[in-house]
């Protein structure tokens, strides 16, 4: 149970970051767009979204002082698998214009209807490649 | 001034990834995974998120401008177009293979792990080619 106070308060953590970022850059928190357009350099500062990223893993450093276990990968995942799952990611949130953060919580909370659809869809796909995955390979 | 609170909002949302369990990759597919070992601690995570950021929204577009910028830029597309659909078909059935999405994975570089690593850098390439093959249209 406490399992699931600790994703609920995560989740308000995450939350209260795209509102700040709002707030002070007014810009929404999709991670996917922040990434590829400091790749493209096309749209945008390359400094803030840089700083963003540096943020992340800098935080990333504290979570694994902290706790190790906070980024236990349980499913040993070979390389193949995860440069196909990279290569998904990478083209289909770039195609379509967000992710889980993008998309998920920022656009969700906008109440788009663009940003919904595209959640129900990435949801329902996501369940399919991981129930075909285990149903495939007899791993889960 | 932008950079700097860009920073400090990656760093809040690192910590918000790894306490609701996102940066575990078991955690994530768990939740996929449906009719497997259902884990439906993702919900949780999502609830949570867009409680607070479903009200803190409307009151900080009620400002006449952010704190640090001139104006907002928030997307404002209204169409569901054939991109939307086969980009998020496309993200999503990655997300389930490996249990990572853009956040989650690259705060987990800091783990040190080859599967972020790979993923990431994969990642990369995949924004890369969809950059460089859709020049014009873009």
């Amino acid at each position: 149970m406490t399992d699931y106070y600790f994703s609920l308060i995560g989740g308000a953590i995450i939350g209260t970051a795209v509102s700040l970022m709002l707030l002070f850059n007014g810009r929404v928190t999709g991670v996917s767009g922040i990434v590829s357009g400091a790749l493209s350099k096309a749209k945008g500062d390359f400094s803030w979204r840089l700083a963003f990223v540096l943020g992340l893993v800098f935080g990333g450093v504290g979570l694994h002082l902290y706790n190790p276990e906070i980024f236990r990968d349980d499913l040993g995942r070979s390389v193949p698998v995860l440069v196909v799952a990279g290569l998904l990611v990478g083209y289909g949130t770039v195609m379509g214009s967000g992710c889980t953060s993008g998309h998920g919580i920022c656009g969700i909370s906008r109440l788009s209807l663009r940003s919904m659809a595209a959640t129900v869809i990435f949801i329902l796909c996501g369940v399919v490649a991981a129930t075909l995955f285990r149903v495939l390979t007899g791993v889960s | 001034m932008a950079a700097f609170s860009a920073f400090v909002v990656g760093v809040i949302f690192a910590i918000g990834l790894g306490l609701g369990g996102m940066t575990q990759p078991g955690k994530v597919v768990g939740f996929l995974d449906v009719f497997g070992k259902w884990d439906p601690s993702l919900i949780f995570v999502m609830i949570g998120a867009l409680v607070v950021s479903g009200i803190l929204y409307k009151i900080i577009r009620s400002r006449r401008t952010p704190v640090f910028a001139d104006k907002f830029q928030v997307p404002s597309r209204k169409d569901i177009d054939r991109k939307l659909v086969l980009g998020s078909v496309l993200f999503g059935s990655g997300w389930g293979l490996a249990g990572y999405c853009p956040a989650p994975a690259i705060t987990s570089l800091a783990s040190m792990q080859l599967s972020p690593g790979i993923f990431v850098a994969s990642m990369l390439a995949g924004m890369v080619i969809f950059q460089l093959t859709n020049r014009k249209k873009a």
